[in-house]
């Protein structure tokens, strides 16, 4: 019972904040909320039995990835809310499309008869050992290729953003 | 075939016979212009170590040997399997041997007589890949890569013919002489589609073995052999495609004498000869080779007359030479055509780099009408040539004396019409090749004062060559004596294992008696020396010289002009291919061709700019259609 | 509900929320950056049901996908900004309605 409760509880706050994510005016407070909403989706992560991914996601998203986000908003100076809105219109078909698309996804699940499988027990599956031997056996050849994507990627954002010589 | 794994030892030489050239072709090709005049050397080292290993191939297949494997399997349909192999027996040996040998020979030559053209090492180049080609031809052990070989030397010897492309009318004779191929090439395709489709493959092997079991002179036999026959005529010049051969003399010196005397203009014969088995037993086509062979031996020698171009005159004499070898192959006489394929080589290999020589001296003139009295300044020249040209008039005992008496001798046991035209058309290569000596080494200098300051003997890589030909112009002959001077003819015993088959299908030759070769042999080197005398008579003891074009009347003048073969084929050939040309042009291509391909362009280029405008480039319409194209495809799949 | 515990299909109802909520928020704004975080939203909850997936069947498999998946996104994230930055610094905006010289 109280798994659930928690589950409702982190659901609610992912929702939310994603939610605030795409509302609210200064980019800041976007940045912000989807910061919580990562907090949330880790601690679905730990509820799910995945610890280390849990960690992992954490450290990347909410670490890296939002503090590199962070910084290109007040770099660009786009904390004042200075991006001129949509037209009503807009806004409507966008929230009409989204919420279409949800509730097709929604109807496609219903129609594909999931069968209702039992709750994860307590297990071992997301322990780094667990995790780290599956990463350095059968996905040893992407685990190194995803290493060159990292360089190239790394390359490529040097070379954008850096200033041309004229 | 012969027990293979004793000589698997000797496939890798063989296949470095037609490597070496190939890789002396990429070498000078791609850093030619950095290697500069070294190109020339390495083309002919290249050339000497195939040389090298051809006779090590020869050593090895001694005793009636032969080699032949497949390298891989090429294409396969159905239940025939074209692969791609090697066959060296001892025709293919003698082939090897004079193109590599030869081909050494001029390599060597062209770096003394091309010294000063800007195109040296592109002409190194294709003189390489010539014999690349010209090995394929005559080493592959099926029609296919034969195939490959026939068409690889036609390409190399356009390339050659218009080596000095700046100049359009050796262009046009690069290209007619290509042409000229094609019509032949047509024929030897055809001839192999027959035999893929009748014969279940184009293996000689297997050829040979299905032809067998064929009735003697059959249709398709005889159509097949036709065709194949066909091919042969383009390229080894026969009535009635011979004309390319006197233009292709456009090509650099060197060039005529190894592609258009010594090697690839005997690729007809020798495809002939390979398929001894299938023209055997196809009589009639035998007769019709017969007849072409004898014609065009007296034709071409009658222009040969009255041409006044040194290069000319050795032109047409090497189609009349081809038309004489493919008589003998018309008699079934194989091993006599080979014979004379062989001593052919040498001294018409000797007459052209000589004339080249003379060339060189004359810094470029031609025209044996401005010649004369070059003996004086080029004594190594004059006696080569000299040499060569007792050789061909069949003089006792240079090498074209032996292979040619074998040829008449065969001729008088078949027919004695055919016997005295090709003796007739022996004593007119005799007075046209003295007439070219006369007029070219003896008298006085007729030329400007400038080129008779200019005369002197070429350089040593020129003169060398012209040397080591004379002598195996001379000796070339011993090989194959005739039975009144010796038991054994080696060379046709050295043969005797390819034509084994063929000369199990027909009844043995008639030996004639020694008396009879006696008087044959007489009868043609008196001819041939009535022919020298009367030569001598015109043109040193009258000292008459040519009469120019326009003074010509009458008959002379038919045959300077070559009996206007050209003309005729101009005018019932290519001028009415135009006119039809033309009209097509316009009525098909401009209207049918034309409008169809500007209707289509036209619809692409109405849809296109119709459906342009979707493409706003405002990035949230592109999502907007994603997501509810997304939604679309759901919707279906939840309705389904 | 009558089981206390919570099932799978709760979890996939939850990303296509959060999943439905990225897609809304590309069409409804205009700043790049935000549409980035989106993005990164709808990457979020495909995790998350690729790690329910994993542990309702009790195989590691699906968390390294989405170990896989975290790399990629970084890498984007990465190369994304630096285009932002850029793309700001030559016409000293980032919406992406400017943004529209990419058609015929």
């Amino acid at each position: 019972m109280s798994s659930q409760l928690i589950f409702y509880i982190l659901s609610a706050l992912s929702i939310v904040s994603a939610l605030f994510v795409v509302f609210s005016r200064s980019p800041i407070y976007s940045v912000l909320s989807l910061i919580v909403c990562f907090f949330s989706i880790a601690g679905h992560y730990v509820m799910l039995n995945a610890q280390f991914l849990a960690i992992v996601h954490i450290i990347v998203y909410a670490g890296a990835i939002m503090v590199l986000m962070l910084f290109t908003v007040m770099l660009l100076n786009l904390n004042k809310s200075t991006e001129p809105h949509k037209t009503n219109l807009t806004k409507i078909m966008a929230i009409v499309s989204g919420g279409l698309l949800m509730l097709t996804l929604l109807a496609s699940i219903k129609a594909e008869k999931l069968g209702v499988y039992k709750a994860p027990e307590v297990s071992d599956i997301g322990y780094v050992q667990n995790v780290g031997m599956k990463l350095f056996t059968d996905f040893l050849l992407p685990f190194e290729i995803s290493s060159v994507l990292f360089v190239s990627a790394m390359i490529a954002a040097v070379v954008l953003a850096k200033k041309e010589r004229n | 075939m012969n027990n293979i794994t004793e000589l698997t030892s000797l496939i890798t030489p063989a296949l470095m016979v037609p490597l070496l050239p190939l890789i002396g072709f990429f070498v000078v090709a791609l850093f030619g212009k950095k290697l500069g005049h070294a190109s020339g050397w390495i083309a002919s080292l290249m050339i000497l170590a195939s040389f090298i290993c051809s006779l090590f191939l020869f050593n090895g297949l001694s005793g009636g040997k032969s080699l032949n494997f497949d390298v891989y399997e090429w294409i396969k349909f159905g239940e025939v399997s074209l692969s791609f192999g090697f066959l060296i027996d001892q025709l293919s040996l003698v082939m090897l041997l004079v193109i590599t040998g030869i081909g050494f020979l001029i390599h060597i030559y062209s770096i003394g007589y091309m010294h000063h053209d800007e195109g040296f090492s592109r002409f190194f180049s294709y003189l390489n890949l010539f014999i690349f080609f010209m090995l394929l031809l005559v080493m592959g052990n099926s029609y296919l890569v034969m195939f490959i070989g026939w068409e690889g030397v036609g390409l190399c010897s356009y390339l050659l013919i218009g080596f000095w492309f700046k100049n359009p009318a050796y262009n046009d004779a690069a290209k007619k002489a290509f042409i000229m191929n094609r019509i032949g090439d047509l024929g030897f395709l055809l001839g192999m589609f027959m035999l893929v489709f009748y014969f279940g493959g184009l293996d000689y092997g297997i050829v040979n073995q299905s032809a067998m079991t064929m009735e003697k002179g059959s249709g398709i036999l005889v159509l097949t052999t036709l065709l194949l026959f066909v091919g042969a005529t383009g390229k080894s010049a026969q009535l009635p495609l011979y004309t390319w051969l006197p233009d292709a003399m456009a090509g650099p010196t060197p060039v005529s004498a190894l592609i258009h005397a010594a090697t690839m203009v005997t690729a007809g014969i020798y495809m002939i000869a390979r398929s001894n088995i299938l023209f055997v037993l196809a009589p009639f086509t035998l007769e019709i080779i017969l007849v072409i062979g004898v014609a065009t031996s007296l034709f071409a020698a009658i222009i040969g007359i009255k041409q006044n171009d040194i290069k000319k005159v050795l032109a047409y004499s090497t189609v009349s030479q081809l038309g004489l070898m493919f008589a003998a192959l018309g008699l079934g006489a194989f091993e006599s055509g080979m014979f004379h394929v062989f001593t052919h080589a040498f001294f018409k290999a000797l007459l052209f780099l000589g004339a080249g020589s003379v060339i060189h001296a004359m810094s470029g003139e031609q025209d044996i009408r401005n010649m004369g009295g070059l003996r004086k300044y080029t004594k190594v020249t004059f006696i080569t040539f000299l040499i060569g040209s007792l050789a061909i008039s069949g003089i006792f005992p240079f090498a074209g004396f032996f292979s040619k008496d074998e040829i008449l001798a065969a001729s008088f046991e078949h027919n004695k019409i055919v016997w005295i035209l090709l003796s007739i058309s022996s004593m007119i290569t005799a007075f046209y090749m003295f007439r070219l000596v006369f007029l070219t080494f003896y008298g006085d200098f007729r030329g400007t004062e400038e080129q008779k300051h200019h005369l002197h003997e070429s350089p040593a890589t020129i003169t060398i060559p012209l040397m080591v030909l004379a002598v195996l112009s001379i000796v070339g002959g011993f090989i194959g004596l005739p039975a009144v001077f010796s038991k054994i003819h080696s060379f046709k015993a050295f043969l005797a294992p390819v034509f084994a088959d063929s000369k199990t299908l027909v009844e043995a030759a008639h030996e004639h008696s020694h008396s009879t070769e006696w008087m044959l042999m007489g009868i043609a080197t008196i001819a041939a020396l009535i022919s020298i005398g009367y030569a001598w008579s015109l043109y040193i003891s009258k000292k008459v010289i040519p009469e120019n074009d326009s003074e010509l009347s009458g008959f002379s003048k038919w045959v300077s002009n070559k009996f206007y073969v050209d003309e005729f084929y101009d005018a019932v050939f290519v001028r009415p291919f135009k006119v039809l040309s033309d009209l097509f042009l316009v009525l098909f291509d401009k209207l049918i061709i034309d409008m169809l391909v500007n209707l289509s362009a036209l619809i692409v280029d109405v849809t296109g700019r119709t459906y342009r405008l979707i493409q706003t480039g405002n990035t949230g319409f592109y999502v907007f259609a994603m997501v509810i194209s997304v939604v679309v495809f759901l919707f279906i799949q939840i309705i389904q | 509900m009558e089981s206390p515990e919570t099932t799978q299909n709760w979890y996939l109802l939850l990303s296509t929320v959060l999943f439905s909520i990225g897609v809304m928020g590309v069409l409804f704004r205009r700043n790049a950056l935000i549409i980035l975080m989106c993005i990164e939203l709808m990457l979020n909850a495909v995790n998350l049901l690729l790690v329910s997936f994993s542990a309702y069947s009790g195989n590691t498999e699906g968390q390294v996908f989405v170990f896989f998946i975290m790399v990629v996104a970084a890498a984007e994230v990465a190369v994304g900004l630096a285009l932002m930055v850029s793309i700001y610094r030559n016409i000293g905006s980032i919406d992406i309605n400017v943004l529209n010289k990419l058609k015929w």
